[in-house]
Order: structure tokens, then C-alpha cells, then sequence
């Protein structure tokens, strides 16, 4: 469904420039949620932002849904594809009514019948009717966030892409919002790119995954891997410890930092 | 805890009047510390921070602080004059926030920042503060002390940054350090190596810790004691080792909703947040 | 029945709570809310307030002028010139007779006239350059920006007097000559939001949804632009009724018989020291409607500043 073929992204020109990522394969199947777990600075969430078409500086070849991607993207890309972002207050215009919101991704690929393709959205993500004409600073972190899902999904994309779509929420609202993601998942047939530096979260939602250090790949592992603690990498080895809560003794293996 | 508590809050209310009505963010927190790690966990709004900034008088603008008892070793901290505060804040309790990008100065070097930090407290010479600034370097293991001391703060990673607050607030050798989430924005790795300098500052230095934040887990893998809020009141205090019995249902509920790397169920347990939670006990 | 004249048949607690209720039904009543909460914050500043009465008024004064002068402030009267201040001619009269309070209410059509029609042009022409050269950087942004940078640079009266030499001396020549000196400031505002707003995440969703740049600019960019530029806009004001003045006070503006307020200082200086409220009391109507709309800014200020809150 998605194939990354020595992607590289880099910020700036010339001298000044930085690469951000660097020599980048991977592969998804339909149907699959794949992670990319990395701490900062690995280019994780610049990877689904290239993806996506949001930045420049792309190099390498990427295909999704048989289409190669070419420096814009297509319609046919932007009805197929779509993201949920970390930041829930800052993903929603904040002059925006939820009707609004929802209204325009609906209106730019020309769906009939709006307000019932809204209502039926708000419906899906456990939202009622009341909802429809608030704005975003009137609602909860863990609404907006739904409310974000929400107008990903109301012009029924096949992909996803979920930038850290947790990481801003109390750890009560997370889990509703990871079970919301998997249920439309299962519902829908939707592929998942999932973007995470909580391991638990990747381990919880994912199929496969890639970890990513300073922009490159460390390692591609299926989700058992992570599970039972068995990578092959060091790397992931060390980034699974340090999840698993403060040890004293294991801090001293850790790698330290300049 | 066998000793007397070198800090005693009692019955502490903290409200802010609003247009809308008092917030009542803080409502009746009672708690002894000891030389050791205690956490505060909680979610947003249930008024860890709150708690913190009460104890150091750092409550803002129309914040309103209440407390039967609020003693630091025999001092009262309620009716405290605004100079006693003054010396006992960042002399002899300290706070340590998240984002050591506000809390540092941008325009002046680390080196300095940390020898003001220094020549506040205590009147020395320059030569003797820049000496006792390098010692706080090299005992939150920077590699080069040298290097780091002629940087801006923007120069430094963020790990490296709350190493630097926390050298900072070391030097005064204060008795209480209140650390508010500080390790929230950094990685995981780096979390590690903060929380590990922390833990021998207590160990070594006999200073007791309160240490605030929403990570249950890292919470009781790292302190001694833990307790839980919810709604600005205390919902269960144990035993970091303990927690996994926890008795309060809110914190069952928490620990049930976490994700975890080995379980991998359909769905996560979803809070059932019981309204008698937020009545007061 | 629909949303809009649900409201309107709404009257005392009823509209009150439709206007504060937690689900609004329509975007209508969402609308609405926004303005009344404030309009509640806004209504808090005496200072405000007191601006927005002397607006209002001068609204007021302009709309109602034919009723309440007795004549048109145009007609010479010279059995009657430069009589001071009585029961008949509250303001006393001018040079050639004319009520001076019945050619200040008329005058005050004429500062609207400017102000409304000046802010009409600027606004747009700052918000749709200002939006596009921050929103799209690079060689757009540049080009934009040195236009910007050559208007800016001229001081506002002498470009105006040089203008009006070219296009000769009329009202309109004038509310244009303002216009184009004015609109640079607005410009940098609108492009210094953009540059903020650009990089957000509501716009890169935008972006993913396959909106066009254009639709961007107009519906995600603008409404958060709009705000600065309307509180420059106020608070400009009196900056642009004093140069309207100005150019009125050199023959530049309106033409006699013209009640322009600036003008009438203009015609009236020679008789400052003997007959003091011909040239006065126009000064003195400037003076309050420039004060009454930097406190008027200053209060929109406060409401609309992020930084207050919502």
C-alpha cells in the first residue's frame, strides 16, 4: 500500500542544510498499522510529514496506493490519505466551529449531503449533536482530538497517518482515544501509520514498526519482537529499557548523551 | 518514617476567584515528607502542580492558600514573613520545573546563570563561585564542565538543560527540591539519566524529594511513596512498590487504562470516572 | 421558524441564555456568542466605553444631521458674521456667517466619509498583500514586501501633497491620496500573523485535505489576521482624520464651501485672537473624535488580543 524507497528529507540549502532523514525503506500492506517509534530528533514524524506532502527538501521514491508521488499531490491522494496530528488544540482552527471543521474537508472533495455526513462523523466518534457548533477552546483536550479523528475520517480515506495522536492527553483519555482509533481501523479496513515515542502505545496499536535514530533506520521489527522483549538491534534494546520504568543500575548502560 | 518529617502539610486548600465562580484547584491535602522520594501523580487538573507551588508561596496573582498546618523543619510556612520565604526559597527548598528552556536565561551564559544562582545565597568571591559552579557540573555528570559553562542555553540539549537546573538548584544544598514533571519533555533515555542524578542527589546529600507527575509508572519505579489526585484532594497514598495493590478505584482504573509493551488485549480499559470521586472526603 | 427570527422574537432572560447557552443550534448562534462574551469584556473597560459613546455619537450626529440643524452650513449670511456662542447659534458664527454648529454636525458626515472610506480601501489591500507574502514566503513575499517598503517610506503628507498636486485638489482625491499612503503598516501586520499562523497545524490539516492556497488564505489565514488590523485601524484613525485635516488646512481636501472640519481651522486662523471659536471649535471636534477612536482601539485591543484569553 505504501512503499519508502531511500527517502531522504532535508531542511535548509546548501552548507546550512540539514538532513533530517536519510536513506529510508520501508514497506506497508493494506490493512496494517505500522509504527515508527524513534526518539527526538530520529526524523520520525518528518517521515510521515513527506509522506504526507507537507514539507520540502524530498528525495527518494514513494508510492502509495500504485500512485509514485511526484513533488505535488494528487486529488485522488488527498481523498485517499489523511492525518491526525499531535497537537489537539493547535489542529483545529481556532475561529472554526466543529461544523465548520468538519464541513470543509466534506465541501473541498465535493460530498452531497453534509450536514448528515457531520452529524453521522460527531456520531462515530462518541460525539453528540451539542458538539456540532462549539468551538475548539470550548471543548476538552480528549473531544478535540476526537473532533481531529473525526474530520480525518468523514471523507473516507483508506490511509491514515497519526502523528503522536496521544501523546498531549491525560493517560485516561488516551486509552478512549486508542481504542477510538482502533475500532474505525477495524471497522473501515484503514491502514495506520503511527507515530509514537511511547513504546507501549506502538506495542498496543501496531502490527510492524521501524525504529529510527537520527534519521536513518536502526531497525524494522514485527510487533511479537517488541512484545517479548527480543530486538535485534542494541538501540531498541536500550529504548525498550528505559520504557519499562527507573532502574538505577540500568541507567549506567545507557548510552550517555553529549 | 521514624524521624519527624522535615515538611507538614495539613488540610491545604488553594482557590482562584473567577468571574465564573471559585476553582477550587487544591482541596484538602494533607501529607508528612521524610528524606526521601514522594510523587504526586495525577492527571490535568487534579492539582499536583497546584500543591507544589503552595508549599513555596509561588501561588499566582489571586490564588488563594489555606492550610491548618504547613510547617518546614519548625518553620510556619502560612504566616511566614515575605523575607523568611525569600530565604528559604531556592535556599532550602527548590523547585525544578519542565522546560528548562523558560526557566533559563537566553542571553547569559550557563557558567553565569549558575555562579548568580550561587553569589545570591551565599556572599563569595567570584573566583570561589565559579569554582563551586564547575563542582555542581561535574556532579550532574556533564562530560565537559569547561565547554558547557561558556554556552547559551539554546547550545544545550534539553537533557543537558535540566541537568543545569538541577545543578542550579543543587548548589544551595537545599533540604527539599519540589521537581515538577521535570523530565515530561525529554526522552526517554535522557529521562533515565536526569532521574539517576536525582536519585543520588538524594541518597548521597540526605535531601528529600517531591517529585510531580502524570506517569504513574515512572512515578513508582523511581520514589519511595506515592500519592495519588484527583479532583485537588488526595485519593491514595502507598508505597511505590506497593502500587500495584492499590486499593482507590480511580487509581486501579489508572493503572488499567495504561498501555503496556508485553499485554496487548483488544482494547484498553477505559476510566469509569465515578462523580463520588470528586466530592470531598 | 428559522434561527434568525427565533432570536428576534426572543426578548429579556430568553435572549440571555440563548446568547450564553453551552450547545449553540447554528453557526449563527455561535457567531453571535463570540461577540456578546465580548462585548462582556470589552463592556468592562470605562475607558473603552467612553470611546465607543464618542463614536457612536459622532455615528449618531452624522445620521441624524438634518434634524438637528437648522440650516445646511452652507448658505452666507454676512449681517450675521463672526457672532460668538448664544441660544441662536450655539457655536457662534463663522466669516461669512454660517451657524458654526450646524457645519460641525455636517462635517461630521464628511470625517466618516474619509475615515470609512480610507479604511475600506486599506483594510483589504493590507490583509490581501500582507497574508500573501507571509504565507508564501520566498520570491512572493519579497516582492510584495519591497512594494510595501517603497510606500512606507515616504512620510504620509508629503506623498499625500504630491499626490494631490498630480490628481488636483477634491475630496475623493484626498480620501484616495490617504489611502495610499496609509495601507503599508497593515501590510506588515497581516504578513507578520501569516508568518506565525503559517506553520500550525490546523493549516498543514488544511493542506492535507487538499484545500487550495486561496481558500487557505481566505478562510484559515485572514480571520485570525483581521483582528490586529482592525485594532491599527482604530487606532490609526485620528492619525488619518489629522491628515485629512491637514490637507484640508492647505486647500487640498475638501473645496469651500465644504463644512470639512480641517478647513474650517483653516479659513478660521485669521480670527484666532478676536473671534477664538471659529477656528476652535472645529479643533476641538477633531480633538474628540481622534481621542474617541484611539479609546476605542485601545479597548478593541484588549478584546481581541490573544494573549487576554478567551
Amino acid at each position: 500500500m505504501i512503499s519508502v524507497q531511500g527517502l531522504g528529507v532535508t531542511f535548509g540549502h546548501g552548507s546550512s542544510g540539514f538532513q533530517a532523514v536519510a536513506d529510508l525503506s520501508f514497506e506497508v500492506e493494506r490493512g496494517e498499522s505500522f509504527g515508527l517509534v524513534g526518539e527526538s530528533g530520529s526524523g520520525k514524524t518528518t517521515v510521515l510529514r513527506a509522506i504526507a506532502g507537507l514539507i520540502p527538501g524530498v528525495s527518494g521514491r514513494l508510492t502509495v496506493a500504485g500512485e509514485t508521488l511526484g513533488p505535488k499531490r494528487s486529488k485522488r491522494f488527498r481523498h485517499l490519505v489523511q492525518m491526525v496530528f499531535q497537537d489537539p488544540f493547535g489542529s483545529l482552527h481556532p475561529r472554526h466551529t466543529v461544523d465548520q471543521i468538519l464541513s470543509e474537508p466534506a465541501r473541498i472533495h465535493r460530498m452531497n449531503d453534509i450536514k448528515n455526513r457531520v452529524l453521522r462523523a460527531l456520531e462515530e466518534v462518541g460525539l453528540d449533536s451539542s458538539f456540532r457548533f462549539r468551538y475548539p477552546h470550548q471543548v476538552s483536550g480528549g473531544q478535540r482530538q476526537r473532533i481531529a479523528v473525526a474530520r480525518a475520517l468523514i471523507i473516507e480515506p483508506e490511509i491514515v497517518l497519526l502523528d503522536e495522536p496521544t501523546s498531549a492527553l491525560d493517560v485516561s483519555v488516551q486509552a478512549e482515544v486508542l481504542n477510538l482509533l482502533n475500532h474505525m481501523k477495524r471497522e473501515r479496513g484503514l491502514t495506520y501509520m503511527l507515530v509514537s515515542h511511547d513504546l507501549a502505545v506502538v506495542s498496543h496499536m501496531c502490527d510492524r514498526l521501524v525504529v529510527m535514530q537520527h534519521g536513518r533506520l536502526v531497525e524494522t521489527l514485527a510487533i511479537e519482537q517488541l512484545r517479548n522483549f527480543t530486538p535485534a538491534h542494541p538501540y531498541t534494546s536500550q529504548l525498550l529499557r528505559a520504557s519499562e520504568g527507573y532502574d538505577r543500575a540500568a541507567v549506567e548502560t545507557l548510552e550517555d548523551d553529549l | 518514617m521514624n524521624e519527624t518529617p522535615i515538611l507538614s502539610i495539613e488540610d491545604l486548600h488553594v482557590t482562584f476567584p473567577t468571574p465564573k465562580g471559585d476553582v477550587r484547584a487544591v482541596r484538602g491535602v494533607s501529607f508528612d515528607l521524610g528524606r526521601e522520594k514522594l510523587g504526586i501523580v495525577g492527571e490535568s487538573g487534579s492539582g499536583k502542580s497546584q500543591t507544589g507551588r503552595a508549599i513555596l508561596g509561588l501561588i499566582a496573582g489571586r490564588g488563594i492558600v489555606h492550610a491548618k498546618r504547613m510547617e518546614f523543619d519548625g518553620i510556619d510556612l502560612r504566616n511566614a514573613s515575605a523575607q523568611t520565604l525569600r530565604a528559604i526559597r531556592g535556599n532550602r527548598i527548590s523547585m525544578i520545573m519542565q522546560d528548562p528552556k523558560y526557566s533559563l536565561n537566553p542571553v547569559i551564559t550557563v557558567g553565569r546563570q549558575i555562579e548568580e544562582a550561587y553569589l545570591v545565597h551565599t556572599r563569595a568571591a567570584k573566583a570561589e563561585a565559579r569554582e563551586r559552579a564547575m563542582e555542581m557540573l561535574k556532579a550532574v555528570r556533564i562530560r565537559n564542565p569547561e565547554r558547557v559553562y561558556d554556552a547559551y542555553p539554546h547550545e544545550v540539549s534539553g537533557g543537558m538543560g535540566q541537568r543545569i537546573m538541577i545543578a542550579m538548584m543543587m548548589i544551595p544544598e537545599p533540604d527539599i527540591i519540589i521537581a515538577d514533571e521535570p523530565t515530561s519533555a525529554l526522552d526517554v533515555t535522557v529521562q533515565m539519566q536526569v532521574l539517576a542524578i536525582l536519585d543520588d542527589m538524594v541518597t548521597q546529600r540526605g535531601m528529600a524529594l517531591i517529585f510531580i507527575s502524570h506517569d504513574l509508572n515512572l512515578v513508582a519505579s523511581f520514589c519511595d511513596r506515592v500519592l495519588i489526585m484527583y479532583a485537588g484532594q488526595v485519593m491514595e497514598v502507598r508505597e511505590a512498590r506497593d502500587l500495584h495493590n492499590a486499593e482507590h478505584p480511580y487509581t486501579r482504573g489508572l493503572l488499567e487504562c495504561l498501555p503496556r509493551i508485553d499485554a496487548h488485549g483488544e482494547s484498553l480499559a477505559v476510566l469509569q470516572r465515578d462523580p463520588a470521586w470528586a466530592d470531598l472526603q | 421558524m428559522n434561527e434568525r427570527s427565533a432570536a428576534v422574537s426572543m426578548h429579556g432572560v430568553g435572549l440571555r441564555d440563548w446568547l450564553l447557552s453551552n450547545a449553540p443550534h447554528s453557526g449563527f448562534q455561535a457567531r453571535c456568542q463570540r461577540f456578546y462574551l465580548a462585548w462582556l469584556i470589552f463592556r468592562r473597560n470605562p475607558i473603552a466605553m467612553i470611546g465607543l459613546v464618542i463614536t457612536l455619537g459622532l455615528v449618531l450626529v452624522a445620521i441624524f444631521a438634518p434634524w438637528i440643524t437648522s440650516t445646511n452650513g452652507l448658505q452666507p449670511e454676512l449681517m450675521n458674521r463672526l457672532q460668538p456662542g448664544s441660544s441662536e447659534h450655539w457655536f457662534g458664527t463663522d466669516e461669512l456667517g454660517r451657524d458654526i454648529f450646524d457645519r460641525i454636525v455636517w462635517g461630521s458626515r464628511i470625517t466618516l466619509y474619509i475615515v470609512g472610506l480610507v479604511g475600506m480601501i486599506v483594510v483589504p489591500i493590507g490583509l490581501v498583500v500582507g497574508t500573501v507574502a507571509g504565507y508564501m514566503g520566498g520570491y512572493v513575499d519579497n516582492v510584495l514586501m519591497r512594494i510595501t517598503d517603497i510606500f512606507l517610506a515616504f512620510p504620509r503628507l508629503i506623498l499625500a501633497l504630491a499626490l494631490m498636486a498630480a490628481l488636483g485638489p477634491s475630496l475623493e482625491n484626498a480620501v484616495l491620496a490617504i489611502a495610499v499612503t496609509t495601507w503599508s503598516p497593515y501590510a506588515r501586520i497581516a504578513r507578520a500573523e501569516a508568518l506565525t499562523i503559517r506553520n500550525s497545524e490546523f493549516i498543514m490539516a488544511a493542506q492535507m485535505q487538499g484545500a487550495s492556497t486561496a481558500g487557505i488564505l481566505y478562510r484559515h489565514v485572514m480571520p485570525l489576521c483581521i483582528s490586529s488590523v482592525i485594532v491599527r485601524l482604530t487606532l490609526d484613525m485620528a492619525g488619518i482624520i489629522l491628515t485629512a485635516a491637514g490637507l484640508g488646512f492647505l486647500g487640498l481636501g475638501a473645496q469651500p464651501p465644504t463644512p470639512e472640519w480641517g478647513a474650517m481651522i483653516s479659513t478660521g486662523r485669521q480670527f484666532l485672537l478676536d473671534q477664538w471659536w471659529v477656528p476652535t471649535v472645529p479643533g476641538i471636534a477633531i480633538f474628540v473624535v481622534s481621542l474617541g477612536f484611539n479609546l476605542l482601539g485601545d479597548g478593541l485591543r484588549d478584546v481581541l488580543d490573544p494573549k487576554s484569553g478567551e
